[in-house]
């Protein structure tokens, strides 16, 4: 593709290297990019693709502990990389501008949001500052924010995160930008609140034109948002394609494997030896009331996902099983006996039949532990092996998670995202549990790494009918897992079944919102969903 | 790129690659380290170094015995004498080499002790979290509330100033330093989850202490231990300077500026009587300068932070 | 009420609290002397009477907390104690007030802290904006080893140092700080040149660096990446982004170092033969006056506990979550 007058942005054999470990090392390594006026392009990888630092070298500009190596960044007819900071600083802000990942965090806590709003603008003079001010409001109410005349005169922490981030976008746009980049704007926010985001965002830069580069994780979400994609892997280009061929015919296995989890569906199966049941548990910090009475069944050997958004008080149920937290009211039954309610009260045995599974497995292991400790521990706490005993149970344990001998002297540190889980269900395992708690085990990995946990947890259910308790907010995940599903919406169960009925229409009203904001991999899916809501 | 028989079906958890770092063994990311490390802590590792060689071997380097008198008080620098006599005629050089004994001496077991009961009731209070967490903070706050050397110069007025009672008043007064650091840095490591998941597993209270919680706590406890180190060397140095602190005759940094300080009046005539008592002084600054050039490079490889360019 | 208010009265309440209790401790300090006190002050010769008199004007003869109230409540008036000096065996009491004593003596050592604050604050904080902004450059780097190597030296060292090149080499300023009510402002000043550019050596290398980890803190934030992103030029992102938000820490660490000042007024009072407050305490320590002693550490510590309270007012009153609440 040649030069040519419709191009705003073209990036050429872009090489960028981070400094780690005392060491430069490669994050870009040679991609191109090319975006036309007006375009909308959605970046998409894995975490540690490199898509946020490319996104960032679209503007010509380098993260700390980071360097342009080679390569070229032509906007608009002028080599970014050329230029010096202070010309740089004249493009940015009012011909292309950032939308952060979190808004809560990027933007000042001391000015407030009207000002921070129009400080690109006032400072490039594209209009008086009172037209500016205006011009805010208008956006502020276009992009459906509350109160939008006065919403302006708030302070960043006196707003929710899904109304800051798009005021965010609201700043971006309003020097009238020739492009914006957006970096992942909707990953910290809930689902239900995500779809309104993404509606605002995408009328936003529809009405104005504007060109952008939209970078995330999610595929659901960027094939609302582009009329292309490009997947990044390591540092460099797998594919692009126009976003309807992309999701239809993909032509790399890779990009396939990026929503295999979607298509991974375990067939329902229903259970009523109950092991494990919580009965009318009220709970709480303090003087703030989380639970409001609720009852949870756990069949054996099957898995019961439990959903909610931020705040719907599943983590809580979690620590009143365990016992971390005691309830203020109501029981936590085990094979038909209440368990004592605090931690302290338990015994061993007790202990060891409930294991649980963290979400960041980097923080659920001792970073100055190997692997042989960490697994060992529970063997010797439960189990009283030592010497060989210990050790050969430590390499069956390893050889059930699909890993060797070799990881037994690594430190977590040496281990990837998807290693360091696997070691997590190794140690909950080696305490032959008859139930897992799984906090949320697989949103912070990699969509197929993600795959690769379920079915391991799948499989090691079947082989010793160990029970799940699934704790999760992604719908499709909850699809490749459970065979029974829990609702939760602020401290309450909303409902309680087999998954397929949850699924199936008809719906409580609140189950409906949060099954329909689900972005799914269809381009015209928020286009239907919003033309359905009004 | 037509890596076509990468499929999901192929995938091997064993042979991910995510961030993982190379591995190395420790005495290798030692040896790396210490091959970036910057002059100035090259220079720290070998004044600090130096320092301890004199320090153990001080009776056989030194010319003269700790307190031996000869017959000239304020003697020039000669031969015998290489940097002259005190006040009362004793060999400045033999006791600047015993000085190093006895005023790093102390500093050391000072800073340990404060260490031994700071870091205790810190990592204590951090596990805690109740009424005695409560009621330690409390009491640190009010002691960090009078200035360290103010206090210890009032206790100093009422226990009659000796080695054993400045080591004791120096060492609790600082140790409530020790205790804020610990228990900061040790609550951080105590909500982590591999805390929780060993208290899940029903691990007794000594063992997430010292098997999950200490380990991880050691990096700014080393480097704050260097800092405390200085600190405390800094204050003795001072104290015996006020005429307070070491008594004499030990042999010790602070009071020789103290007793010499009057030569330096002559400098304009004899500027080597003048620099005498700037020698224990400078001594002094040395080994601090050493220490905190060591724990500066020490703070900023263990914090992996790295700030804008 | 405004939570500002609010938060503000309730850590001056903290403050008094705390005063209160630093007092409480300074005073018990009387009780934790050895029997035999009475005659180590009044001398071996002391009679048994003169001895007993003693005793009963310390009220050493009452129970301690009502001793505490009493000597509180003459604090308060103003009335410090009787030093223990000038007393002798015979039982002639030649003692002066402590009031008397540390009256003027206050005044020299605020003179020297004042005049060194002036100069060494402001010094402070623009060598440590400059150094965060240029940070990582030869500029910072040499401002680092030079500052570290500052803090590392004991203050009567960098005295010593400049006594041996300003006054004893080259007669530019006086070595003895020796100051009068009568002298004139420019005489005074020129006695007390080298105790307070040794003061300011010290303190500028705390403050400086101190200011620079504050900015380079606040400088990691998001937000400023974000201004930078906007466009902002660096003074815009210092002045308009940062710094309403480094008031809190910049007052912090502006208490710290003149805290510091405090006790580093101490030693250099001492080296200069200044008549201050700390070389009172020192000498009250060498004689174990008593009276005299605790006076003093209550002054430095009521200095001290005030400072730090004026700073965590700023950075309460500059905090904009407390301004403007939800």
């Amino acid at each position: 593709m040649s030069a040519s007058d419709d191009v705003l942005l073209e990036m050429r054999d872009v090489h960028i290297e981070g400094f780690s470990d005392e060491q430069w090392h490669p994050i870009i390594k040679g991609v191109d990019l090319v975006l036309k006026r007006g375009q909308i392009m959605g970046l998409i990888g894995e975490s540690g693709a490199g898509k946020s630092t490319l996104g960032l070298a679209a503007m010509g500009f380098a993260r700390a502990g980071c360097r342009f190596t080679q390569g070229s960044v032509t906007f608009d007819g002028t080599n970014l990389l050329s230029l010096k900071d202070s010309q740089k600083r004249k493009l940015w802000g009012t011909r292309i501008a950032y939308v952060a990942q979190s808004a809560a965090a990027a933007f000042n806590p001391a000015h407030r949001l009207i000002d921070q709003t129009i400080e690109s603008a006032n400072r490039a003079q594209v209009r008086p500052e009172s037209e500016s001010r205006q011009d805010a409001v208008d956006l502020f109410q276009s992009l459906n924010l509350p109160d939008a005349g006065n919403i302006g005169s708030r302070y960043p922490h006196q707003v929710s995160g899904g109304q800051l981030q798009r005021v965010m976008t609201a700043m971006a746009i309003s020097a009238r930008p020739d492009l914006i980049i957006f970096d992942e704007p909707t990953t910290a926010l809930d689902v239900t609140t995500q779809v309104e985001v993404l509606a605002a965002m995408r009328d936003m830069v529809e009405k104005h034109n504007t060109a952008a580069i939209y970078i995330t994780h999610d595929l659901a979400v960027v094939a609302q948002m582009a009329d292309v994609i490009k997947v990044l892997r390591y540092g460099e280009e797998v594919e692009e394609a126009e976003t309807r061929t992309m999701l239809n015919s993909p032509k790399q296995a890779y990009t396939r494997s990026l929503w295999s989890v979607r298509s991974l569906e375990k067939p329902q199966e229903k259970g009523d030896d109950i092991v494990l049941s919580m009965q009318g548990i009220h709970a709480g910090y303090g003087k703030v009331r989380v639970l409001h009475g609720i009852d949870i069944n756990l069949p054996r050997g099957k898995t019961v996902a439990v959903v909610g958004e931020s705040g719907s008080g599943k983590s809580t149920a979690a620590r009143v099983i365990t016992g971390l937290l005691p309830p203020s009211e109501g029981a936590v039954h085990f094979n038909g006996h209440p368990l004592p309610a605090a931690l302290k009260d338990r015994s061993t045995e007790q202990l060891r039949q409930i294991q649980m599974i963290y979400q960041m497995a980097d923080t659920a292991m001792n970073p100055r532990q190997t692997v042989e400790e960490i697994i060992g521990r529970p063997l010797e706490f439960y189990h009283q092996l030592t010497g060989r005993e210990k050790e050969a149970r430590i390499a069956q344990l390893l050889e059930m998670i699909e890993l060797d001998e070799t990881f037994l002297d690594r430190l977590p540190s040496e281990l990837s995202g998807g290693q360091k889980q696997r070691i997590c269900i190794a140690r909950a395992l080696a305490a032959n549990p008859d139930v897992i708690i799984c906090d949320e085990v697989t949103s912070a990995l990699d969509q197929i790494v993600q795959e690769g946990i379920l079915k391991l947890l799948l499989r090691l259910q079947k082989e010793f009918n160990i029970s799940y308790l699934f704790i999760t907010h992604d719908i499709a995940t909850v699809k490749a897992i459970s065979d029974e599903i829990v609702v939760m919406y602020n401290g309450k169960v909303v409902e309680q079944g087999l998954k397929n009925d949850i699924l199936q229409p008809p719906h409580p009203e609140y189950t409906e919102l949060l099954l329909s904001s689900v972005p799914e991999m269809d381009p015209d899916w928020l286009t239907q969903l919003l033309a359905s809501r009004t | 790129m037509t890596d076509s028989n990468q499929t999901p079906s192929g995938y091997s958890a064993s042979a991910e690659v995510g961030a993982v770092r190379k591995r190395r063994s420790k005495a290798e990311r030692w040896w790396l380290a210490l091959k970036k490390a910057p002059l100035s802590a090259w220079f720290g590792m070998i004044v600090i170094g130096g320092y301890l060689i004199v320090a153990l071997f001080a009776p056989l380097i030194a010319p003269y015995g700790e307190a031996q008198i000869f017959p000239t008080p304020y003697a020039p620098w000669d031969d015998t004498h290489r940097f002259g006599t005190d006040q009362i005629g004793r060999d400045i050089y033999t006791r600047l080499i015993y000085g190093a004994r006895n005023t790093m001496g102390i500093a050391l077991v000072t800073t340990f002790l404060s260490f031994l009961i700071g870091g205790s009731l810190g990592l204590v209070a951090a596990i805690n979290r109740s009424w005695l967490d409560q009621l330690l903070s409390r009491t640190t706050d009010v002691f960090m509330a009078i200035p360290g050397l103010i206090f210890a110069l009032m206790l100093l007025s009422i226990f009659k100033p000796s080695v054993l009672s400045l080591i004791f008043i120096i060492a609790v007064l600082d140790s409530t330093r020790v205790f804020r650091l610990t228990r900061s840095v040790a609550i951080n490591v105590a909500v982590m989850d591999y805390v929780e998941a060993a208290k899940l597993r029903g691990e007794k209270l000594a063992w997430v202490m010292r098997r999950e919680i200490l380990p991880n706590i050691m990096p700014p406890l080393v480097a704050e231990f260097g800092l405390r180190f200085s600190f405390v060397f800094l204050t003795i140095a001072a104290l015996s300077f006020l005429g307070v602190g070491i008594q004499p005759p030990t042999a010790d940094w602070g009071s020789m500026v103290r007793e010499n300080a009057s030569l330096i009046q002559f400098a304009q005539y004899d500027l080597k009587a003048g620099l005498t008592p700037l020698l224990p002084a400078a001594a002094i600054g040395l080994l601090t300068v050493a220490v905190n050039f060591v724990v500066d490079w020490f703070l900023h490889k263990s914090s992996g932070l790295r700030d804008e360019h | 009420m405004h939570p500002v208010l609010i938060t503000i009265i309730k850590r001056l309440g903290l403050g008094l609290v705390t005063l209160f209790v630093v007092s409480a401790i300074i005073f018990s300090s009387v009780t934790m002397l050895p029997g035999d006190f009475g005659e180590a002050v009044l001398g071996q010769a002391a009679t048994e009477e003169t001895v007993a008199a003693f005793r009963e004007e310390l009220g050493l003869d009452k129970p301690a907390w009502q001793r505490y109230f009493s000597w509180a409540g003459s604090v308060l008036k103003g009335d410090l104690g009787t030093s223990f000096s000038g007393r002798s065996a015979s039982g002639v009491d030649r003692s002066r007030s402590v009031a008397e004593m540390i009256a003027p003596r206050l005044k020299n050592t605020l003179f020297l802290a004042g005049v060194t604050a002036i100069i060494a604050v402001p010094l402070a904080i623009l060598l440590g904006l400059s150094a965060a902004l240029y940070r990582n450059t030869l500029y910072d780097r040499t401002v680092n080893v030079t500052t570290l190597t500052t803090i590392s030296m004991p203050e009567f060292f960098v005295a010593y140092v400049l006594i041996l090149l300003l006054s004893s080499l080259y007669k530019v300023f006086p070595s003895l700080a020796t100051v009068d009510p009568d002298m004139l402002l420019g005489e005074r000043l020129n006695r007390i040149a080298l105790p307070a550019i040794t003061l300011t050596l010290v303190i500028v290398a705390h403050m400086m660096r101190m200011t620079r980890a504050a900015i380079i803190n606040l400088l990691a934030s998001p937000y400023i990446e974000m201004a930078r992103l906007k466009g902002a030029s660096r003074s815009e992102i210092i002045l308009k982004h940062a710094l309403p938000n480094a008031w809190a820490p910049i007052a912090t660490v502006v208490a710290f170092n003149l805290a510091y000042l405090v006790v580093g007024v101490v030693v250099v009072e001492v080296v200069f033969v200044y008549p201050g407050i700390g070389q009172l305490m020192v000498d009250s320590v060498s004689s174990r006056d008593i009276p005299v002693v605790q006076a003093c550490a209550l002054i430095f510590a009521g200095t001290y506990i005030l400072l730090n309270l004026i700073a965590d007012v700023i950075g309460i009153a500059t905090n904009p979550r407390l301004l403007h609440p939800r």
